[in-house]
């Protein structure tokens, strides 16, 4: 899309094998991320988010088999050898996982995890990356970073942690973030906060950085553009404000149906997608959305669309009945 | 009956203390007596004890007296000192059985449990094989073919206790290396040798550490059990084992040349296992909570 692109995924594939046959989940994605711009992947539990992910980590499980090309600054990943890559992880390449309470280690202190980070990819003297340290945890917005040094995580809250494991990404300056689910433990009030936070942070190093997550909301207000997923496909993807001002495919409209509103009457059931997500083993034929969907047709059982331009280059979605007016958000 | 009363009172005591988290009295009593029984060891050189193979056969089985503390053995060696050397081969040998046991052992399950595949099978193959063989023959073939020396019999202690110490290496490193702070490692450019030594190690140490204690008791056992069957020390080295089956052919005549070095190895086993077990009580809910 811009100029300089950072990131581009094309056409990649992952497929696990399970015991119950092949299981792809992710299905030729093709994705681009800008230097300093934000991507928020949007999918229910299951669709292939976190394995994209992985994927442009390559940090797959070691049976997954992954086909397509990941360019990074110019590199391909895919073609990298294991040392360089490693060089590339955390240095310029960082992520924020889902569980702040699994993604640090219990029984090292918070000094130890952040300073080795330090140390490790930018050569500091223990002094030196002490101090970066306290910088670095009163950037993230925690309270006397000095004596939390010395504390083990189990004796932070989980934003504290959250926050502690964003500065341990950001603390090699990285080029780009990936925030996998940043704030799905974390209660509400938490959660904005934390976004905030990362948000800030981007625009102060100027990074580029892809929000994952299942909430609508989160990357309402946030991102540059999304990306909705499901299947292990890409279903749609657009800038965010024309996304939310006119979605065209049936899922995405689902998805924000699904979120609680404020302003409804107390007890108001939420409108749920009905039925499954289909079985990643045994692939459809047609739509993977079909079985769901409330505007499908005998063709879309019979066909896969493909993920195509609509009015505009920047937005893009597959399907064959994409919805034409669009009346508020939601149902 | 009076024993049953006195079994149900001791574990009254000791319940509410393990459940507390406390250490208790019975910790501490273990602690004590380890410390002594170390302290007697390495100062024994220095304590004034007659030679422990000083023979003086007109004083054989000699009771208790002011010049011998406990009395003498079946060729008159003082008893006191005996039990005092004796302590010392006891300690080393199970102490650095176990420390290589956990050392090997537990690199090997490190290893094994981090990067599965090949090389796991590999390690847990042999080891299934090892732990199939039987211990004695292998000790008595050892034995027979290096011959019977304190080092040779801390070599074959410490290459019995490594399949044990792998299976727990392998075991927590299996649950740990799929928890996500590993994966946030890697993602943050790690090095697997950087993964393995200081996000798994420190974890992985906790239950090894637990584990060393009671493989301490287990190999003094083990080590007493060779030494009675004549496959230990030589002599006229003293070791506790040794001591028991020495005092086997007197025990009609002087019963407590046989239940004096075995009172030594029972106290000081069951406080290697009260402080092992009080050590892995303490880690193991925790490490549920981290």
């Amino acid at each position: 899309m811009t100029a300089n692109t950072l990131l581009s995924v094309e056409d990649v594939t992952v497929d696990l094998p399970t015991p119950r046959g092949n299981l792809r989940a992710v299905d030729h994605v093709d994705l681009t991320v800008g230097a300093g711009r934000t991507l928020g992947v949007v999918g229910e539990s299951g669709c292939g988010k976190t394995m994209l992910s992985r994927a442009i980590l390559q940090l797959l499980p070691k049976k997954a088999k992954l086909s397509g090309r990941v360019m990074f600054d110019g590199q391909d990943l895919l073609q990298l050898p294991a040392e360089k890559l490693r060089r590339l992880r955390g240095r310029s390449l960082a992520v924020v996982f889902q569980d702040p309470m699994t993604s640090l280690n219990p029984v090292l202190t918070i000094g130890t995890q952040l300073i080795e980070t330090l140390q490790e990819h930018l050569e500091l003297d223990d002094a030196t990356a002490r101090k970066r340290s306290v910088e670095l945890l009163a950037a993230v917005g925690i309270p006397a970073p000095e004596q939390r040094l010395a504390q083990y995580p189990h004796q932070l809250s989980g934003g504290m942690r959250q926050r502690v494991a964003i500065a341990i990404a950001l603390s090699c300056e990285p080029k780009l973030l990936i925030a996998d689910e940043p704030t799905t433990a974390l209660d509400v009030t938490i959660q904005a906060q934390i976004l905030d936070l990362l948000a800030r942070e981007q625009r102060r190093r100027h990074m580029a950085m892809i929000i994952i997550t299942h909430d609508l909301g989160v990357v309402a207000g946030r991102t540059d553009e999304v990306a909705v997923m499901y299947a292990g496909r890409v279903v749609e993807r657009a800038p965010t404000p024309a996304l939310f001002k006119k979605m065209r495919m049936p899922y995405t409209e689902a998805l924000l149906a699904a979120l609680p509103r404020l302003d409804a009457a107390p007890h108001t059931p939420l409108p749920a997608i009905s039925g499954r997500p289909p079985d990643p083993t045994r692939p459809l034929q047609g739509c993977s959305f079909s079985p769901r969907c409330r505007y499908a047709v005998a063709r879309c059982r019979r066909e896969k669309p493909a993920l195509t331009e609509a009015e505009s280059r920047e937005h893009q979605y597959a399907c064959f009945h994409p919805i034409e007016i669009h009346e508020g958000a939601g149902a | 009956m009076a024993t049953l009363e006195l079994e149900v009172a001791e574990e009254a005591v000791t319940q509410p203390a393990r459940k507390g988290r406390r250490l208790g009295m019975l910790f501490w009593a273990a602690i004590g007596w380890l410390i002594f029984v170390f302290a007697v060891a390495i100062f024994a050189t220095v304590l004034p004890l007659p030679s422990p193979t000083d023979m003086d056969m007109l004083e054989r089985r000699a009771p208790f007296s002011a010049e011998h503390w406990l009395g003498t053995d079946g060729l008159g060696r003082d008893e006191l000192s005996r039990l005092i050397y004796g302590a010392r081969i006891s300690l080393v040998v199970g102490v650095c059985a176990p420390v290589i046991g956990l050392i090997v052992g537990g690199a090997l399950g490190m290893l094994a449990g981090y990067f599965r595949g090949r090389f796991e099978s590999m390690v847990v193959g042999s080891m299934d094989v090892l732990l199939a063989f039987p211990p004695l023959i292998l000790a008595l073939a050892v034995t027979a073919y290096l011959g019977q020396s304190i080092f040779n019999l801390t070599l074959i202690l410490g290459l019995l206790s490594v399949p044990a110490f792998m299976r727990v290496a392998r075991a927590a490193t299996l649950t740990l290396a799929r928890r996500e702070f590993v994966i946030a490692a890697q993602a943050l450019g790690a090095t697997h040798a950087r993964i393995l030594l200081r996000e798994l190690l420190p974890n992985v140490m906790l239950p090894l550490l637990a584990f060393f204690l009671l493989g301490v008791a287990v190999i003094i056992v083990v080590e007493g059990s060779l030494s009675f069957l004549g496959l230990g020390v030589p002599p006229p080295i003293s070791s506790w084992g040794s001591m028991i089956g020495e005092g086997r052919e007197s025990l009609d005549v002087a019963p407590r040349l046989a239940f004096m070095p075995a009172a030594a190895m029972f106290l000081t086993v069951l406080s290697f296992n009260l402080v092992g077990d009080t050590l892995r009580a303490l880690t193991d809910p925790r490490q549920g909570a981290l």
